[in-house]
C-alpha cells in the first residue's frame, strides 16, 4: 500500500478499487472489531444472569413469586417497541452512510424515544410488582429477576445516553457520512440490547414456569 | 492489506442488493428490505404472544420448542440484517459467535450441574 494512498482520515486507505479500507493489520476497522468482540463477552454476563434466574425462578420462600405477577400483554408491547427500535437504528445508519444528516438525525431520535418508551415501561412494570409484593429482596427469585431485567435496562439507559450523543453531535454537524461508523458501532450495541431481549421475553416471561 | 479480510464476505443475494456501500466497500439492503426484516419480526413476535392465550390455541407439547425456535428465528434475522452480519466480513461474526458458543455451553453444563432439567 503507497503512502500517496491514505486518505484524509489517517484511519483509511483507498484500495486499487476506490474502496475504503482501514489501515490496520487485518483491513478492518479495530473499533468496530472490538465492539463485536465485547458483544461477545457480554454474551457471558447475561448468559450468567439468565441462567441465575431460571435456577432460582421457583424459589419463592412461601412469598409471591415475579412469574405470579407478569403482564405478559402489557410485556409484550414493551418488546415490540425495542424491536421496532431496532430498525429505525438500522435506518439512521443507512441515512447516514448516504449523507443524508437530517434523516440520520430523525431516525436516531426515534431510536432514543423508542428506548425511553421501553425504559418508562420498565419503571411501571418493576413499580407495580413491588406493588403487588415482589420486590428486590422478597425472595431468590425476585432478586434474580430484577437484577436480570435491570442490569438489562441499565444497557438501554446507557444505548439512549450514546444515541443523544450522536443526535447532538450530528446537530453540530460532527456526525458525517465519513464517521458513519460510529453510528455503525452504536448500532451494533442497540442491536445486541435488542437480541437480549428477544431472548430474555422469551426464556423468562413466555416459557411457563413449571 | 490482508487478502483474507477483503474477502471473506457473503454475497447478498441479487434482489436486496444494495442501495449504498459502506466504508469496507460492503454492500448494505435497501431501507426496503429492513422494513420488510422489521414486519416479519413483528409478526414472529405476534404469534410468541398468542402462544400465551390458550383460550385460543393449546400448543401442548409444541409450546417451548416452537417458543424457542421463533426466538432463535428473531435472534438470526437480527444479527444477520440489521448488525449486517450476512454482508460484513466474517472475522465480526466469528468474534461474536465465539462468545455465544462459550456462554451457552458454560451454562448448559451449568444448569446440568444444578439439575434443572430434572
Amino acid at each position: 500500500m503507497s503512502a500517496e494512498a491514505v486518505t484524509a482520515d489517517p484511519g483509511h486507505v483507498a484500495d486499487e478499487g476506490g474502496h475504503d479500507e482501514h489501515a490496520t493489520t487485518t483491513g478492518l476497522s479495530h473499533t468496530k472489531l472490538a465492539m463485536w468482540v465485547f458483544l461477545g463477552s457480554e454474551c457471558l454476563l447475561f448468559g450468567g444472569l439468565i441462567s441465575t434466574y431460571l435456577l432460582y425462578k421457583t424459589r419463592g420462600n412461601g412469598r409471591t413469586l415475579p412469574t405470579d405477577v407478569f403482564d405478559i400483554p402489557f410485556t409484550s408491547v414493551s418488546s415490540f417497541v425495542l424491536l421496532m427500535s431496532s430498525l429505525t437504528m438500522v435506518l439512521a445508519l443507512s441515512a447516514v452512510t448516504r449523507g443524508e444528516a437530517e434523516a440520520g438525525r430523525t431516525w436516531l431520535l426515534a431510536t432514543a424515544l423508542l428506548g425511553g418508551v421501553f425504559i418508562g415501561g420498565q419503571v411501571y412494570e418493576f413499580t407495580s410488582f413491588v406493588r403487588e409484593g415482589v420486590a428486590f429482596t422478597t425472595n431468590p427469585a425476585s432478586s434474580a429477576f430484577f437484577t436480570l431485567t435491570g442490569f438489562h435496562g441499565v444497557h438501554v439507559s446507557l444505548g439512549i445516553v450514546m444515541l443523544m450523543s450522536l443526535f447532538v453531535a450530528s446537530l453540530k454537524g460532527k456526525l458525517t457520512q465519513r464517521n458513519a461508523e460510529t453510528v455503525e458501532i452504536v448500532g451494533l450495541y442497540w442491536h445486541f440490547v435488542d437480541i437480549v431481549w428477544i431472548f430474555i421475553f422469551t426464556v423468562i416471561y413466555l416459557i411457563p414456569a413449571d | 492489506m490482508s487478502d483474507t479480510a477483503t474477502s471473506e464476505h457473503s454475497e447478498p443475494e441479487a434482489d436486496e442488493v444494495a442501495e449504498h456501500h459502506d466504508e469496507e466497500g460492503h454492500a448494505h439492503p435497501s431501507d426496503w428490505a429492513y422494513v420488510k426484516i422489521a414486519v416479519v419480526l413483528a409478526v414472529i413476535t405476534a404469534l410468541e404472544v398468542f402462544t400465551y392465550f390458550e383460550s385460543v390455541v393449546d400448543w401442548g407439547v409444541a409450546l417451548v420448542p416452537s417458543l424457542i425456535f421463533m426466538m432463535i428465528v428473531k435472534f438470526y434475522l437480527v444479527a444477520t440484517w440489521f448488525m449486517h452480519l450476512r454482508f460484513d466480513n466474517k472475522l465480526f461474526g466469528r468474534m461474536f459467535t465465539a462468545g455465544l458458543i462459550l456462554a451457552v455451553g458454560v451454562y448448559l453444563v451449568t444448569l446440568t450441574v444444578f439439575e434443572f432439567w430434572v
